[in-house]
């Protein structure tokens, strides 16, 4: 343990409206920790800048799933197993489902919030590229109220995003529109569990009347650890549009992707790996589309 | 002899402790007025320390401050040689090498004071690949960068060539690999003028820690005591790294006149301590057109980091098993360690085998492949047949058929219906599926004349309750030893296993039985514990208070009485070479291993041709191990070190950057975990052995040498791509595709 | 400058820890690995890592799994613990304690307190796992001795035993 506890402060007012308020009092002081499986682990390791912390950690107003008609409202501080357990994700959001049970292991997933995955941005978080394609809003609040802004473009570059110093996240909008489409995802790491993505996808399609043989409709395709945010790939959504699927068709989707992506070296792959598999798992995806009605 | 306790699954001695988790390990103990330690490691992989200053804004007044000017004896770590200081004095050579150390009651302080030291160094340059330290390019080590050479030659290589029809050359090479035991090192030590120096320990080899400090601290042997606490798993990586924290320790103990713990955090051991050897194996054979091996050459070399420490012995190792379990004709086998300017790498589980036997291996489908055999045959026809000799002229005297070792182990595989049905299969399956082979032989106990030299100990001893107990230095880590020692006591006096105890290795209280390594426990330390329990028995049996056959009660009753009467009943063994096994240390040729254990494995891997990752479907190890002495046990060793085989061939990559490990943490350094591997089926045949006990032969490292070229040979089945390497990742394998995709 | 720790920081934090009341003084972002370690003295549960990555360091908050090296103290106020020590009643071992001694579940033991959890709160989840959910559950819990396999045997037998067919 690289970091002495003395050296810290960690505050638990309870509520969000006295959370918002410590944060619009005294912007930029203190550090919003939910489950803590980012955030200690930095601290561990002696790399954590922050000395005072407030805990978000089982705030009602974050927490539980509000099901609408025409959306559900995630609370940022919904952890990983409540998603999986959730129905209406796995029978609506597979890709969200699939996404929370790719993270960690059990232990993990007991406390790793979905709010927390999105502020840590790491380029290889496993949500993210689900909520890119399921076109996710964000409800961001604060002392001045609440504003709902696109989950895309949300994140600005590597670690940086459109979050204000006193806002925290409260709820992730999914509206209920994908139920006829199919859902592909795919996380290649290092191991079968608890492993950091080398390269994650997340993608949806439907084809025209939902025939075989038919014209792709509507695609929305979105990879992670290629770039240094999640990314969605609008120029292979945009060959893909309008065409039936055939082997040429999946090629193309390949070479685009590939053209689409920054993948880097580093300690877990290479930018050749990360290129190649992105582009074998988009033209997976297409064939896979093709193949279903 | 039907026995009743040795071949059953009786219930682990120190069970009921790690389930419960009273079981103590070192960091769970604390003594009044202990400080903790923190080391002070270099920066850079090689250079002159110019300058060592404390930042003025740090108080390092508090602190304990031990370098090397404060060691009261030798500044080595004494093992084989003593070119490895305790503590760096002037000079360093690998990054993290320890400088100085600090201590103090508050171990969260400690972070910022090893921070708060301020080292100025002149660099020097330094050598970081065994390919670099063969050039010469600087000399980092004695007058040429070499650690130890061996030859073993047997028959006339050199008029193989113009007899061969084939001539076959490779080059194999393994990387370095992190034992993992999940508990880091740790030490407590504590000094007293009267007593000198206890230390508790997560270790292998309390002997080897109590030379250690011997030396390093100037104290004669009976003021060095040292303690093995329960230790959470060690396969070689606590067999002398614990001299050095142990030395640490203690030096701090005795400079502040407090215990002093000392316990690593995941990555400061992970960069700091001992690895496997990297590796290099250079392959020339001469082959007939029926693919039988005439001879030829093996060129052995492993990469020693900055010092010697235990490198001549992995050579040793690795260059005897270097031929494999098949008949040479002739060979010449150069086996050579050299050093590199990367913490010293030390012992893992196989301890220079794995390497040496998956090149050999590899080496075998590559000859078979341009025999035009497949690789079944290629190693019936050259398998080692009673009364052959070995590439040291050891002669194979038991009875062992390694061809019908190998059907029984195609048929549990059920190799030769797979083999045919992949190849067809594969032609349109995005998964590509392949099977693939690996035999060995896997010589048990100290080599050569090394337990000679050991002369190892044992005790066994009546206890004034009337129960027996066993004393040896020899440690309990997971393996069993516990377990099985005392299985073999209570067999051998025809008692209760629950009458039978045994004694936590004290350098007060044991004899020295060898250091737990090697895969001698059950095999030389449990004969020794069976003669000495036979001792006991002679013993009040001659006293008249026995009879030759007696009940349990009598035997505690005579027990007690004995005891009141002289006070004491134990009965030391000691080992006692057995005749007709001769080691020639200067030809390096004879009698090499006691015994060996033989082995066939079996990998079916798959490949995904999208993600390039393989992934072993089915694992068949089947082994001849002399005597299955406690089933549940034997199966648990060699389904872990299976599991660590899996790892070393296809995710268990160290990272280097001039010299340091860059990814020490379990997020970077990749395990299996459980969803990673498949179910690992094991077999047994039992052909007993004269040198071990109850016809045991050693079997904890024999696992570690088989997965890595079966899964590697399954993997080239798969692709029709063939990698002499290991770790295989999937970047490896998609590099491969592609080049193959462009030709 | 540094100075000694003292107890200015910290702060009184109460939790029951194996059905006891418990009530420690610690600063906020202490572990609840080190509070149930140094401060409770109960050393059963371990540090492999000190990242979550390993699950040494398994316990169950209010019955869920969680890797207790990456809970500060202040989080785990409030709440139940239960630790390995929680699990035999009296010399009564728990039927995932016995299934592990019989089935070679344990070798080293280091990793035994997490995984022993990771088992029972698997086994409360799915009390007739298949091999693959014993996997997946386990999947946070890494053993370097044993290869998994008598790890499974021995949650496959404890959970046979606690639902007789």
């Amino acid at each position: 343990m690289r970091s002495n506890p003395a050296d810290y402060e960690l505050i638990a007012p309870g509520r969000l409206q006295a959370i918002v308020a410590l944060l619009a009092n005294e912007p930029g002081q203190w550090l919003p920790i939910a489950g803590g499986t980012d955030v200690m682990v930095q601290y561990a390791a002696g790399k954590l800048p922050a000395r005072k912390l407030v805990s978000i950690w089982n705030v009602p107003e974050l927490r539980g799933i509000d099901i609408l008609p025409q959306e559900i409202r995630i609370g940022a501080g919904c952890t990983y197993t409540e998603l999986r357990e959730q129905e209406i994700v796995a029978h609506e959001f597979p890709l969200l489902a699939s996404a929370a049970g790719w993270t960690g292991g059990i232990a993990n997933q007991n406390r790793g919030t979905l709010g927390g995955n999105i502020v840590n941005a790491s380029p290889a978080a496993d949500s993210l590229p689900a909520l890119l394609a399921y076109e996710a809003e964000l409800i961001l609040v604060s002392v001045r109220g609440e504003r709902r802004v696109p989950y895309l473009g949300f994140h600005t570059g590597y670690k940086k995003m459109q979050l204000a110093p006193d806002e925290l996240i409260r709820a992730i909008c999914l509206r209920r529109r994908f139920s006829e489409y199919l859902h592909y995802a795919r996380k290649v790491g290092a191991r079968n569990a608890q492993a950091i993505s080398k390269v994650c996808i997340a993608a949806l399609g439907r084809l025209r009347g939902g025939a075989i043989g038919g014209e792709i409709e509507d695609v929305r395709i979105a990879l992670g650890s290629v770039a240094p945010v999640p990314l969605r790939l609008p120029e292979v959504e945009r060959i893909l549009t309008g065409k039936p699927v055939d082997r040429e068709l999946a090629q193309r989707a390949r070479t685009a992707t590939t053209a689409a992506i920054q993948p880097i070296d580093d300690i877990r792959s290479t930018a050749r790996y990360r290129s190649a598999v992105a582009g074998n798992l988009v033209a997976e995806f297409v064939a896979q589309l093709g193949a279903t009605a | 002899m039907t026995e009743h306790i040795v071949g059953k699954s009786v219930p682990r001695k120190e069970g009921r402790e790690k389930v419960t988790g009273a079981a103590h390990y070192v960091d769970d103990m604390t003594l009044p007025g202990m400080l903790h330690g923190a080391t002070v490691r270099s920066q850079i992989p090689r250079g002159v320390i110019k300058r060592i200053a404390f930042d003025p804004q740090f108080n390092l007044g508090e602190f304990v401050i031990v370098t090397a000017k404060d060691i009261p004896g030798k500044n080595c770590i004494a093992l084989i040689g003593d070119d490895q200081p305790c503590l760096a004095d002037g000079k360093v050579n690998h990054p993290e090498e320890p400088i100085l150390l600090l201590a103090h009651a508050d171990p969260h302080l400690l972070r910022a004071a090893v921070d708060a030291v301020l080292i100025e160094y002149e660099a020097l340059p330094a050598l970081f690949s065994l390919d670099d330290s063969e050039r010469r390019s600087q000399i980092i080590w004695g007058t040429d960068n070499i650690f130890k050479t061996y030859v073993i030659e047997k028959g006339d290589v050199d008029s193989v060539w113009a007899k061969a029809d084939y001539i076959v050359e490779g080059e194999y090479t393994t990387g370095a690999q992190e034992q993992l035991y999940i508990e880091n090192n740790g030490v407590i030590a504590a000094f007293d003028v009267e007593q000198g120096i206890t230390i508790w320990g997560s270790l292998q080899c309390p002997y080897y820690v109590h030379k250690a400090l011997m030396a390093l601290c100037n104290l004669s042997e009976d003021k060095v005591r040292v303690v093995q606490m329960e230790t959470g798993g060690a396969f070689g990586g606590k067999e002398d790294y614990p001299s050095m924290i142990a030395g640490h320790a203690a030096l701090l103990a005795m400079k502040s006149g407090r215990p002093v713990k000392i316990i690593y955090d995941r990555l400061e051991d992970m960069t700091a301590t001992t690895k496997r050897h990297p590796s290099r194996t250079r392959h020339r054979t001469a082959v007939s057109k029926d693919g039988k091996i005439l001879g030829g050459e093996i060129d052995f070399t492993i990469d020693g980091g900055a010092y010697a420490t235990l490198s001549s012995v992995v050579l040793s190792r690795g260059t005897i098993h270097a031929g494999g379990p098949y008949y040479w004709p002739s060979v010449r086998i150069h086996g050579k360690a050299v050093a590199t300017n990367a913490p010293p790498h030390g012992a893992f589980r196989g301890f220079g085998a794995p390497q040496s036997l998956f090149a050999m291996e590899r080496q075998m489908d590559r000859i078979a492949q341009v025999v035009g055999v497949s690789p079944v045959e290629i190693r019936r026809r050259n398998f080692l047949t009673p009364g052959q000799t070995t590439t040291t002229e050891q002669t194979i005297r038991e009875e062992i058929d390694l061809g019908k070792l190998l059907d029984r182990a195609l048929e549990l595989s059920d190799y030769t219906a797979k083999k045919t049905r992949f190849a067809q299969e594969n032609k349109a399956a995005s998964t590509k599926k392949g099977v693939g082979i690996a035999a060995l032989l896997h010589g048990a106990g100290f080599t050569g004349s090394g337990e000679r030299y050991l002369a190892s100990g044992v005790g066994v001893e009546g206890c004034a309750d009337g129960s027996v107990r066993v004393l040896v230095s020899s440690t309990e880590f997971g393996q069993g030893t516990n377990t099985v020692l005392c299985q073999i006591a209570a067999e051998a006096l025809n008692l209760p296993y629950e009458n039978v105890q045994i004694a936590q290795p004290d350098t007060n209280q044991v004899p020295n039985s060898g250091p737990t390594v090697a895969s001698r426990t059950a095999m030389v330390v449990g004969s020794l514990v069976r003669s000495a329990a036979a001792g006991i028995k002679q013993t009040l049996i001659a006293d008249g208070t026995l009879g030759s056959s007696y009940t349990p009660e009598e035997f505690r009753a005579a027990c007690r009485q004995y005891i009141s009467e002289h006070g004491q009943l134990r009965s030391l063994a000691r080992y006692d070479p057995p005749a007709g096994v001769f080691w020639d240390d200067q030809k390096y040729r004879g009698e090499a291993y006691a015994a060996f254990a033989w082995a066939i494995y079996i990998a079916e891997v798959a490949v995904d041709v999208s993600t390039y990752s393989a992934r072993v479907e089915d694992f068949v190890a089947l082994q001849e191990v002399g005597r299955v002495l406690h089933p549940v046990l034997a199966k648990g060793q060699i389904i872990g070190g299976v599991a660590q085989g899996i790892g070393f061939a296809l995710c268990e990559k160290v990272v280097w950057q001039n010299g340091r490990m860059q990814n020490g943490q379990m997020t970077n350094y990749i395990m299996p975990t459980s969803a990673d591997l498949p179910r690992i089926r094991v077999f047994f045949e039992e052909m007993g052995n004269i040198h071990g006990a109850y016809g045991a032969k050693g079997i904890g490292e024999l696992p570690m040498d088989g997965p890595a070229p079966a899964i590697v040979n399954a993997i080239g089945d798969a692709l029709g791509t063939r990698f002499d390497s290991v770790p295989v990742l999937p970047e490896d394998i998609f590099e491969a595709v592609s080049a193959q995709g462009e030709r | 400058m540094t100075v000694p720790s003292e107890n200015r920081g910290k702060c009184e934090t109460s939790l029951a820890v194996n059905g006891k009341p418990k009530t420690v003084r610690v600063f906020p972002m202490e572990r609840l690995l080190d509070v149930l370690r140094h401060e409770l003295g109960l050393t059963g549960t371990k540090e492999g890592c000190g990242e979550g990555e390993c699950g040494s360091c398994s316990v169950l908050m209010n019955g869920e799994l969680v890797n207790s090296c990456l809970v500060p103290a202040l989080q785990a106020a409030g709440t139940e613990i239960t630790t390995i020590e929680g699990l035999a009643e009296g010399p009564q071992l728990s039927a995932l304690q016995a299934a592990f001694l019989e089935c070679g579940g344990a070798q080293c033991g280091i990793c035994t307190p997490g995984m022993i959890l990771a088992s029972c709160h698997l086994l409360k989840k799915k009390p007739d796992p298949t091999l693959d959910d014993i996997r997946e559950g386990l999947a946070g819990n890494l053993c370097r001795c044993t290869g998994y396999m008598q790890i499974f045997d021995s949650v496959a037998q404890a959970a046979r035993r606690r639902n007789p067919a």
